[in-house]
């Protein structure tokens, strides 16, 4: 195999690795954001609402643990793509909106939702909230999906 | 009446049993330094600080004021089980005791303790999943069965079921950072999806707690005590996935720069 060559196979690699960082980031991100501002801060969220199913508290136990790896991990793979001088800011961007937008509808359709984990705030039309909340998920996604197979991909 | 003094005999009875093992860790670990600088092998200050406060917060989770509150308070035990089961763990196995025994014993003796490291009870006992399922099961076994009100009446249970918390700890903690030398390794991904699947072991259990409290304790103790277990295990859970991570950032690195005729030329 010629130089070339293998230059464009560790271009593809770390092509993924910068979707896989973004995403798993973008994730966390959001899973970060909605513990400190909605549980802690604003106290919208409550810890355990008593009408949660037991497959809601483990998909929740489930969410929350994969989540705080993931923001740590993502951010390991965002350090090492660095030090390779392989960061595609779009890509990378990409995979963060990507991440936090499906996670984000996640919550905010089936954990809310069908598994009943909690509310987003505990107050009579909560509809708005939801759709509000869903609406920026599912634009979230989109701008993700946008920035990820924009061509042209510069490094940083 | 005679119910409470035969509980203060239980207390000091447990509290003994159970400061000695920390003790004599502490003792062997100073008293293999000394060896060890006697072979002109010195070790390292950060470690020795790590076995150190790693010792204390397990000393305090068994003897002492908090040690006897638990009894009667939740949230006091819970302070108890993340001292013991986590964090005095976790400082003890980046102290290294196992890699500075090794020094300074003998080649001899050092060779039947790798051989020992070696053997396949270690290496079932280390599998991250055989050493979550100790960990994380035996916490639902102790909190969702009535062991929790039993083991407060009966001194051998308290004590057995203490070492468990901190040797399922241990372990668990050393099945996943490779700080000793470590025979039977697992991969990254190996590590990284267990540890998940254990912290979310861990916080299911937590939030369960915070609507369904053990016997004997109220819903406003279970609230706090389990909020106290989620984001308390969370804390250490944390130090545990960076030091993995880290670990594998060193491990990854490329060869980023290498001299040619006395100019770095960075190379993929």
């Amino acid at each position: 195999m010629d130089k070339a060559n293998t230059n464009t196979n560790n271009h593809a690699n770390y092509l993924q690795r910068n979707l896989w960082s973004g995403i798993l980031f973008g994730l966390g991100l959001v899973a970060f954001l909605d513990e400190t501002l909605f549980h802690q801060l604003l106290h919208w969220h409550h810890f355990y609402d008593k009408s949660t199913t037991n497959i809601g508290l483990i998909s929740d136990g489930l969410f929350h643990a994969f989540s705080w790896f993931a923001t740590i991990a993502g951010l390991f793979l965002f350090a090492d793509l660095r030090r390779r001088k392989e960061w595609i800011v779009t890509k990378w961007w990409g995979g963060v909106l990507l991440g936090g937008g499906t996670f984000q509808l996640y919550d905010g359709t089936i954990q809310h939702k069908l598994m009943r984990i909690h509310q987003i705030r505990y107050v009579d039309n909560v509809i708005v909230y939801d759709v509000i909340w869903n609406i920026i998920a599912i634009l979230m996604v989109v701008m993700g999906i946008i920035m990820i197979r924009k061509r042209g991909d510069k490094h940083a | 009446m005679h119910k409470h003094i035969q509980h203060e005999i239980v207390n000091v009875i447990a509290q003994i049993i159970l400061l000695f093992p920390f003790l004599i860790g502490l003792i062997i670990y100073f008293l293999a330094i000394v060896i060890s600088h006697r072979k002109q092998r010195p070790w390292t200050v950060y470690r020795t600080l790590c076995w150190i406060t790693g010792s204390t917060f397990a000393i305090i989770a068994v003897v002492g004021p908090l040690a006897v509150r638990a009894h009667i308070d939740f949230s006091a035990h819970m302070l108890i089980h993340l001292f013991l089961g986590m964090l005095a763990p976790l400082l003890m196995v980046l102290a290294a005791p196992i890699t500075l025994i090794l020094r300074a014993l003998s080649v001899q003796h050092a060779k039947l303790l790798t051989n020992w490291l070696r053997s396949r009870f270690i290496r079932i006992i280390s599998d991250p999943v055989i050493a979550s399922i100790l960990n994380i099961g035996g916490l639902w076994l102790l909190y969702t069965t009535n062991l929790f009100t039993t083991m407060h009446e009966n001194v051998i249970l308290y004590v057995v079921i203490h070492l468990h918390i901190f040797l399922a700890g241990y372990v668990f903690t050393l099945s996943f950072i490779y700080i000793e030398p470590t025979p039977h390794r697992r991969s990254y991904l190996y590590r990284s999806v267990m540890i998940v699947l254990a912290l979310a072991g861990h916080g299911i259990l937590a939030k369960y707690l915070y609507a369904n409290p053990p016997a004997g304790v109220s819903y406003r103790q279970g609230e706090i005590g389990s909020m106290l277990m989620y984001y308390g295990g969370d804390l250490v859970d944390m130090m545990i996935i960076v030091i993995l991570c880290w670990q594998w950032y060193k491990e990854t690195c490329p060869r980023m720069n290498i001299k040619i005729a006395g100019k770095k030329v960075p190379i993929d």
